[in-house]
C-alpha cells in the first residue's frame, strides 16, 4: 500500500459534479498546492464545503474566481467579492451556515451520527425548514450531517501511513474533514517515514487518509 | 481620544481576572489593548486557539498563526491550539465568559443583527451566531449611531444573528443594560445630555435611578 502520490494523480480522483470538502480558515491551513492543481485541471460544477470562500487570490477563493463551484456551503463569504457577485447573479448557490454548526455537521458526517441538536440559529432565518426539538424546556434545531466525495486537507508533518501532526492554527476543519469523505487527500508540508512521529503527537490517525501528496517538494 | 478608543476602554472595564473572552473583528479587537497589566484574561480565537497574543514584530510573522480576520498574531505561553469542533464546543458550551461584538442593529429585547443586509451586503455569520448564543455575557460595542441614523431599536428589522441574547450595549454615549423591562441607561458620558442620547436611540430608554458618569 503506497499512499504517497503525485499531486496530479491525487487530483485525478476529482470529477465534474462531485462534492468536495476543503480544510482551512481564510486560507490558513488550506491545501494550497492541491487547490492550485484543481484550478489548473478545471473540473466544474463542484459542490464545495469549506469554512469560508477565502480571498480571490488565496485558498478556495481561486476555485470560485475560476467558476468551478456550482454550490458553496460555508459560514463566511465576505472576504471574496467574487462569491457575492456569483451569488447575486445566480451563477452559484450559496448556503450560509453558522460556523459551529458547520463544524459539527462535518464531525457528525465523519463519526456516524444522524445529526445533532444546537441552540444556534433559533429565532433566526437559520431555523427555516428545520425541525425544532425541545429538551428540558430549551429549544434546539436538528442539524443533519455533511459528507463529501473527496476531502482535501493539509497537515504539517505527515508520515507515509497518513498520520498527521498539525502546526499553529491550521487544524480548524482539517481534522473533521479528514473523517467525512469517501476519499481523503492530505497535502503535507513534510512527509516522513512511518515511526518517525511520536504516536502521542498524532492528531489525525492515518486510517482516515487515502492519499498523501508532498507539498514541500519544489 | 476618538470614539472607538473610548468605547474599547470602557468595554475593557467589564473584564475580570480569569475571564475567557472572544473579541469580534474591528472595534472589539481594540479592547485587548486596554486590559490592566496585572489582570489575567485569556482571549479565544474562533479559528482555533486560546491565548491570543498581540501582533508579532515585523519579520516575525508566521502565516500559520492568524486571528479570525486572517491577520498574523501570536500565541502566549500557556496557549493551546485546537480544531473547529473544540473551538465551537468552547463557544457553544458556555466556556466563554464574555463575547464582544459590533452590531448593525440591536434592540431592547436583546436581539442582535450583524450578519447581513438583504440585497446589499451578505458577508455571512461566521462564528457570530454561536458566540452570541453560547457566551455567558454578550456585549455589543459600537458607535451609537451610523451616519446620524439609529442603530438601537425597539425591534430590529434586519435578519437576526440571535434572539434575546445581548446583555450590555456600550457606545460613546453611554452604557445600557438589556432588562426584562427594556433598555436601562446605567452610565452616561458627561459630554452628552440624556435628551441627546434619547434622540439618538429609537428604543425607549429607562433612566437608572442611580445613573452615573461613564468613566474609563
Amino acid at each position: 500500500m503506497n499512499k504517497v502520490v503525485s499531486i496530479d494523480e491525487a487530483i485525478s480522483h476529482i470529477k465534474d459534479g462531485m462534492t468536495i470538502m476543503v480544510g482551512g480558515f481564510l486560507g490558513c491551513g488550506s491545501p494550497h498546492k492541491l487547490i492550485d492543481a484543481l484550478v489548473e485541471k478545471g473540473v466544474k460544477n463542484l459542490t464545495l464545503i469549506c469554512n469560508d470562500s477565502g480571498f480571490t487570490d488565496i485558498g478556495v477563493g481561486k476555485l470560485v474566481v475560476n467558476k468551478q463551484i456550482k454550490k458553496l456551503i460555508a459560514s463566511h463569504i465576505g472576504t471574496n467579492k467574487e462569491t457575492g457577485n456569483q451569488m447575486n447573479s445566480g451563477e452559484m448557490e450559496v448556503v450560509l451556515v453558522p460556523q459551529g454548526t458547520l463544524a459539527e455537521q462535518v464531525r457528525a458526517g465523519g463519526v456516524g451520527l444522524g445529526g445533532f441538536l444546537t441552540p444556534t440559529g433559533v429565532g433566526t432565518v437559520i431555523e427555516e425548514g428545520k425541525e425544532k426539538i425541545v429538551i428540558d424546556g430549551k429549544t434546539y434545531l436538528l442539524e443533519k450531517p455533511l459528507r463529501a466525495d473527496i476531502a482535501l486537507v493539509a497537515g504539517e508533518t505527515v508520515d507515509k501511513y497518513g498520520n498527521i501532526v498539525y502546526y499553529g492554527a491550521t487544524r480548524n476543519f482539517n481534522t473533521l474533514m479528514a473523517t467525512a469523505a469517501d476519499t481523503v487527500i492530505v497535502e503535507a508540508e513534510r512527509v516522513v517515514e512511518v515511526g518517525d512521529i511520536d504516536p502521542n503527537h498524532v492528531v489525525t490517525p492515518g486510517i482516515f487518509i487515502n492519499y498523501i501528496v508532498n507539498g514541500g517538494e519544489k | 481620544m476618538d470614539k472607538k478608543e473610548f468605547i474599547a476602554r470602557r468595554v475593557a472595564k467589564e473584564l475580570k481576572d480569569g475571564d475567557v473572552v472572544n473579541l469580534g473583528i474591528g472595534l472589539p479587537t481594540m479592547v485587548a489593548n486596554y486590559v490592566p497589566k496585572n489582570m489575567n484574561v485569556s482571549f479565544q480565537s474562533e479559528n482555533g486557539f486560546i491565548g491570543l497574543g498581540p501582533a508579532p514584530l515585523e519579520g516575525e510573522e508566521d502565516p500559520h498563526i492568524v486571528n479570525a480576520g486572517a491577520q498574523c498574531v501570536t500565541i502566549l505561553p500557556g496557549g493551546v491550539f485546537f480544531d473547529s469542533v473544540t473551538s465551537f464546543g468552547i463557544i457553544r458550551g458556555g466556556h466563554v465568559d464574555i463575547t464582544v461584538l459590533g452590531a448593525l442593529q440591536v434592540d431592547e429585547k436583546g436581539n442582535l443583527a450583524n450578519w447581513m443586509i438583504p440585497g446589499k451586503m451578505v458577508p455571512g455569520m461566521g462564528g457570530a451566531m454561536d458566540l452570541v448564543v453560547g457566551a455567558k455575557k454578550v456585549i455589543v460595542a459600537m458607535e451609537h449611531t451610523v451616519k446620524g441614523n439609529h442603530k438601537i431599536f425597539k425591534k430590529c428589522n434586519l435578519p437576526l444573528t440571535a434572539a434575546g441574547e445581548v446583555n450590555l450595549i456600550i457606545t460613546e454615549m453611554g452604557v445600557m443594560e438589556v432588562t426584562s423591562k427594556g433598555l436601562l441607561l446605567k452610565e452616561i458620558n458627561p459630554e452628552y445630555t440624556i435628551d441627546e442620547i434619547k434622540a439618538a436611540t429609537e428604543a425607549e430608554l429607562i433612566i437608572a435611578e442611580n445613573l452615573i458618569s461613564m468613566e474609563i
